[in-house]
């Protein structure tokens, strides 16, 4: 009974390749578009997409993303909405698995279980949020584990061997390596620096490793791709279509091509990387 | 993670340490000014009418609020932790003003996160601050008040963690802080405890303070815990009305999950936290330190709630009958006094906190009686 981001993996070692992971906010400018530029991203070239779910109060966050999450409530953007759009997507694709991302306050005033079957049902594959640490495993990565759903832990620089296995212990689906101490949309991180610390999460794991966080250009991603299972760019994406909104916020005609423009190219970069040796 | 787990160590170890308990007392003493005076309140007893009623005179220490007791252990804490870097947030800036000043004083660097908002409410304790040599960011995001200037202090936090230590202001936040800095404040309840002895030759029959995060009221109401007789109270800001924008989590939120911890907050159905309103800047706070959600659930302390009417009109009072001009904060405590105090009889012993000094609030008073008369 895998999920679809196991089957993902699967597939693309196979092939050879590392996964681009783009994550967008939900919302963001307003329902429509955000739907539209989620449908268009496996076609552009994402492997996997992670829809960001709109909080006030997204402490790990930088200005790019709060401000889309901001953009996004603002347009009426909700939880019940979110999981709507997932059902619409998936109307159309039943391959590219969504991960939702965000904090936990919405998703526990939902309603654990509740979120838990909707998500589920409505075609989700994963969860990753940010402010639950596995010290608090039962509250909800557990049942989600126990939906079917996959639960993606963050592990960072300052995550030492001590603490890795800790944060593995229920991870599944992949890992999501933060590249740099910090916010979302920071500094580059040091690719070098990355490869060895993918390797040394590889020695905790048989799971696939992303690496994420302040991913920005084709080459960038393409440096990280060598060393890693994915590549995950954000910010960029949300400040690419921050670029081509019209004076008051509103989609412009080229908002969705922006977005799918940068990430065909951030997709030749990544797959211009053969990683059968690195296997 | 595993800056937290690294200070509930450290911390964990200072508690442990006579010599860390020692220094810290011997700063209290000289530096800060305690033990603070436990004052009768004479023309305001008489005013009410029932109650003795006593001043918990917090805001005679340096600084001029309770703040500081903390953030002389936070940073006694940092320095042990070989941190050169101190970060704070801070609503009403007092909290920012103690941190200025000790950081000052043991010669370390200091940034302070303040919601734009608040900047331009509370411009002396900007200026204080800056004079002490911190460095202020105004904070723009979000609402651009106290829990935006919490967010971005964390967000500095996980980006200069190998540095920088990060000095909460309230009893709220991730594990351990709500404890630490409610140990650090205690000293409030257990001078209190000593003095009360001392004037009356027993306990106190009831305890008030204003809360915002609450940990002015946890200093106080900690120690006294335990004895069940004692009446606790705490006040929230109701601002314009509980039925309108206000600041009280426990009288008109629902448990949720915010900073790294679970409490009563300010939100919509979506889970979406929702704008505080008070006009005082520090209890400005869209939550409650999660020990006193506790407190409220297990019936221990017994929550009330004060508008900004009253709150103004108990700063009046306060300063007329008593010569003493409180924070907007401390005035929400006071501003229940005289319907408490009024029911009791002439040797019920009532201690108020007077958490702060008013001299921050000037203008906010002042702009806000001028709106009312037109």
């Amino acid at each position: 009974m895998s999920t679809r981001i196991e089957k993902r993996f699967a597939d693309l070692k196979k092939e050879g390749r590392a996964a681009l992971v783009t994550f967008t906010m939900a919302g963001d400018p307003d329902y429509d578009t955000s739907l539209a530029i989620a449908k268009a991203l496996p076609q552009a070239g994402a492997d996997i997409i992670e829809l960001g779910m709109p909080f006030t109060d997204p402490m790990a966050d930088g200005p790019a993303i709060q401000a889309a999450g901001l953009r996004a409530l603002k347009s009426g953007q909700r939880m019940t909405r979110t999981l709507t759009l997932v059902r619409e997507f998936r109307k159309g694709d039943d391959k590219t698995p969504i991960v939702l991302m965000g904090y936990y306050n919405p998703i526990y005033i939902y309603g654990n279980e509740r979120f838990l079957a909707d998500a589920k049902a409505a075609g989700v594959d994963g969860l990753i949020v940010v402010d639950l640490p596995p010290e608090e495993d039962g509250e909800l990565c557990l049942p989600a584990l126990k939906a079917g759903l996959n639960f993606i832990r963050l592990a960072t620089p300052t995550t030492d061997d001590k603490r890795l296995p800790i944060v593995l212990s229920n991870t599944s689906g992949f890992v999501y390596y933060v590249s740099i101490t910090g916010i979302t949309g920071a500094a580059a991180p040091d690719t070098a620096k990355v490869t060895a610390a993918v390797s040394r999460i590889k020695r905790h794991t048989a799971l696939p490793v992303a690496v994420g966080f302040g991913v920005k250009t084709a080459e960038h991603a393409r440096a990280i791709a060598q060393g890693a299972d994915g590549v995950v760019v954000g910010s960029a994406l949300v400040d690419a279509l921050r670029q081509s909104l019209d004076a008051h916020g509103k989609a412009g005609s080229r908002t969705i091509n922006a977005v799918t423009a940068l990430v065909s190219a951030l997709a030749q970069g990544v797959h211009s990387v053969r990683r059968v040796a690195a296997e | 993670m595993p800056l937290i787990l690294q200070l509930e160590q450290a911390y964990a170890k200072a508690k442990g340490d006579s010599s860390f308990q020692k220094e810290m007392n011997a700063h209290l003493a000289t530096y800060v000014g305690r033990p603070s005076p436990l004052y009768f309140a004479q023309r305001l007893t008489e005013h009410c009418g029932g109650a003795k009623i006593y001043l918990k005179r917090e805001e005679l220490n340096h600084t001029g609020a309770h703040k500081v007791n903390n953030v002389l252990g936070q940073i006694m804490l940092a320095l042990r932790m070989g941190k050169t870097r101190i970060i704070a947030e801070t609503g009403a800036g007092m909290h920012g003003v103690a941190t200025a000043t000790l950081c000052a004083k043991f010669g370390l660097p200091c940034i302070v996160y303040m919601g734009t908002v608040d900047v331009e409410r509370q411009k002396p304790n900007v200026l204080r601050m800056k004079i002490l040599g911190a460095e202020v960011r105004a904070v723009e995001s979000g609402a651009r008040t106290l829990k935006d200037a919490m967010n971005e202090a964390l967000r500095d936090w996980v980006t200069n963690v190998a540095d920088t230590f990060y000095c909460i202001g309230t009893v709220a936040g991730p594990h351990p802080y709500p404890a630490m800095v409610r140990d650090f404040q205690s000293i409030i309840g257990h001078e209190t405890r000593e003095q009360l002895q001392a004037a009356e030759g027993r306990l106190p029959d009831s305890l008030i303070a204003c809360i915002g995060g609450g940990s002015n009221a946890m200093g106080l109401f900690h120690p006294f815990l335990d004895e069940r007789s004692i009446e606790i109270y705490g006040v929230e800001a109701a601002g314009h009305g509980l039925d309108k924008k206000h600041a009280a989590s426990i009288a008109g939120g629902r448990p949720g999950v915010l900073h790294g911890n679970r409490t009563y907050l300010l939100m919509d159905d979506d889970g979406q936290i929702e704008e505080a309103h008070s006009i005082s800047a520090g209890l400005d706070y869209p939550g409650i330190g999660p020990e006193h959600a506790w407190l409220n659930d297990m019936g221990r302390v017994k929550f009330l709630s004060a508008t900004d009417d009253e709150a103004v009109a108990a700063f009046q009072l306060c300063s007329k009958l008593e010569g003493i001009i409180p924070a907007l904060e401390s005035a929400h405590a006071l501003a229940k006094v005289p319907e408490l105090a009024a029911k009791k009889p002439n040797d019920h012993l009532m201690v108020v906190n007077l958490s702060g000094r008013g001299d921050k609030d000037l203008a906010s008073v002042e702009a806000f009686l001028e709106s009312k008369s037109r």
